[in-house]
């Protein structure tokens, strides 16, 4: 009898999730994928009787759409090299405030790594904007100081990427450091202590021992990362609006564009590729990371 | 001795170098941000201001009305943050001391909805927003955020490790469910809410995407919304900008300090469970 009654409760209370859920969540995503097979405009919500099926159109689209083969590309390379940089900063840090420094200055340092982690992109974005600036900016007077002529960092094609994934790498890396962190105090001091006796230097117990029982949470942080990188969207749109010349066109700002002009099927459907593919890489990352 | 010692130098140099350009670029728009317009361009740079200006602020609030995405930003934070306190704890509550038929798999489709993508559901759930007449309102931006996965995430995982024998207890004397969570869960979980509070404050403080899709018109800007405006259509005037971007970060920066110890503790909770 009692049991009775708190399982019905049980219900009750995940129900705000379960409605937020079919709501907000599998509806939409439902609809976003229906939308991708339709004509849907922004000037059609009003009138969804209007919408007609045009199977598969927008995906084939998407194979001849310049713009989105460039922003594919460009997400490719910014995944490819944001990933390692990020990752390896994080471990460089982890490692040095774990390697025996005072317990104050560690926690000191920690605090300093993982603020940016944590401030507004907008505030971000723009507090590197005025360091890049090409007359005004930090950067280039410092490269003067030293007789150096700085590019026009976010203005000029060849440099406006590299320049957005040092600023990603540079934010995100306090995350990881701190994940690493936690994961280096778990490794028992002995295997060093037996390292150490057998003569290995620092490199090389950092490679045969802290590499290896970090392996699981390097795991974890490169699909965290590598997830959310594939979704790179607010650096460019607020640093370079994906110029010069789409060369800071990321996947998702191309879909944001394609939104913010009405394009809801077609957006859509290039969102659905988005997924599909953020979703067959991490559980690729999964299988290989785990098999081996 | 000799030796580690000189490695520990060399791990301090290596930090504090790390540390500057980390926090550099917050400290150089800070203090670039209380100095006049000429200040900013002259050559070579001041470091420390010359002339000490409040005018990019008060320009700010005058002239940009930033006071008022400040307040907007406020309420949906503060709204934010209520509604994930009490729904992902009553959710968590479910999950962790509750049995009902498909609890295992309902909890799945909670890992399964942070896995989508934003964009992907941008579009939809705008569409949906639009056809409730929720566009341009405060309720449309906070509506989507009120139960987030994580925070139910955390409160499952903090409540499951409270003694059963509590609750049982309570059965046994005739307690009711919703009695038992309200007068008995809910006060025990006090050091997880500060946590799901902090981090649910920052999400909602820091969220752009969303507001600015939902938001046309400037009474309903949040702070991010209303600063990319301003760096739409005044890209030139850093000083305006880098005031701005101040306003934005200052009250995290803030929080964050004196509150270090429950945003790293969210991350070891939320991240690595």
């Amino acid at each position: 009898m009692m049991r009775a009654r708190g399982a019905g409760l049980g219900w009750v209370f995940v129900l705000p999730f379960l409605l937020m859920f079919v709501v907000f969540y599998l509806g939409p995503l439902l609809a976003g994928l229906g939308m991708s097979f339709t004509d849907i405009r922004s000037t059609d919500v009003n009138s969804l009787l209007e919408v007609d099926p045009v199977g598969l159109d927008n995906y084939l689209r998407l194979a001849d759409d310049e713009a989105m083969i460039k922003a594919a590309v460009n997400t490719a390379i910014f995944v490819v090299t944001c990933l390692p940089l990020t990752i390896g900063l994080g471990l460089a840090a982890a490692v040095a405030l774990n390697s025996g420094i005072s317990r104050l200055p560690a926690a000191f340092f920690r605090l300093g790594y993982y603020l940016p982690h944590i401030t507004s992109i907008i505030g971000v974005a723009v507090a590197w904007k005025f360091l890049l600036e090409p007359e005004a900016g930090l950067v280039n007077r410092l490269l003067g100081l030293v007789g150096l002529d700085g590019p026009a960092w976010l203005q000029d094609q060849s440099t406006a990427l590299p320049s957005i994934i040092v600023m990603t790498a540079w934010r995100g890396f306090g995350f990881d450091m701190v994940v690493f962190l936690a994961a280096l105090q778990g490794i028992p001091r002995e295997l060093y202590e037996a390292a150490e006796v057998d003569g290995a230097g620092r490199w090389s117990r950092f490679w045969s021992i802290t590499v290896p029982q970090l392996r699981p949470v390097i795991l974890f942080c490169t699909v965290y990362s590598s997830t959310g990188f594939l979704q790179f969207l607010e650096e460019p749109l607020v640093m370079t609006g994906g110029g010069p010349l789409n060369s800071t066109l990321s996947a998702s700002l191309a879909i944001w564009k394609q939104f913010g002009v009405g394009n809801y099927g077609y957006a859509s459907a290039a969102a659905t590729v988005l997924f599909t593919v953020i979703v067959a890489l991490a559980v690729l990352q999964l299988r290989v990371g785990r098999s081996r | 001795m000799n030796r580690t010692r000189r490695q520990n130098v060399i791990t301090y140099l290596g930090l504090a170098v790390g540390l500057l350009l980390v926090v550099g670029p917050f400290l150089w728009a800070g203090l670039s941000s209380v100095k006049p317009e000429a200040e900013i361009r002259r050559d070579p740079p001041t470091f420390w201001p010359q002339t000490f200006t409040l005018d990019n602020y008060t320009e700010l609030f005058d002239r940009v009305h930033i006071g008022q995405a400040f307040l907007n930003s406020v309420i949906v934070a503060l709204a934010v943050v209520a509604g994930n306190l009490l729904f992902c704890s009553m959710v968590g509550y479910g999950f962790a001391k509750t049995r009902f038929r498909g609890r295992n798999v309902v909890f799945s489709l909670v890992l399964a909805q942070m896995a989508v993508p934003a964009i992907v559901l941008m579009m939809p759930q705008f569409v949906l927003i639009a056809k409730l007449g929720m566009v341009n309102t405060f309720i449309g931006i906070i509506l989507p955020g009120l139960v987030t996965p994580l925070g139910i995430f955390m409160m499952r995982q903090f409540i499951a490790d409270l003694p059963d024998e509590l609750i049982h207890a309570a059965r046994v004397d005739g307690a009711g469910e919703f009695r038992i969570f309200f007068t008995i869960v809910l006060p025990l979980c006090k050091p997880a809410m500060a946590t799901l509070g902090l981090i649910t404050f920052l999400g909602a403080w820091n969220n752009f995407l969303w507001p600015a899709v939902v938001a046309q018109e400037e009474s309903i800007y949040t702070l991010p919304v209303a600063l990319n405006i301003l760096n739409g259509h005044e890209g030139t005037h850093y000083n305006l900008l880098i005031a701005g971007a101040m306003v934005v970060v200052a009250p995290i920066l803030i929080l964050f300090v004196f509150l270090q110890r429950f945003f790293i503790q969210g991350i070891a909770t939320s991240g690595l469970k």
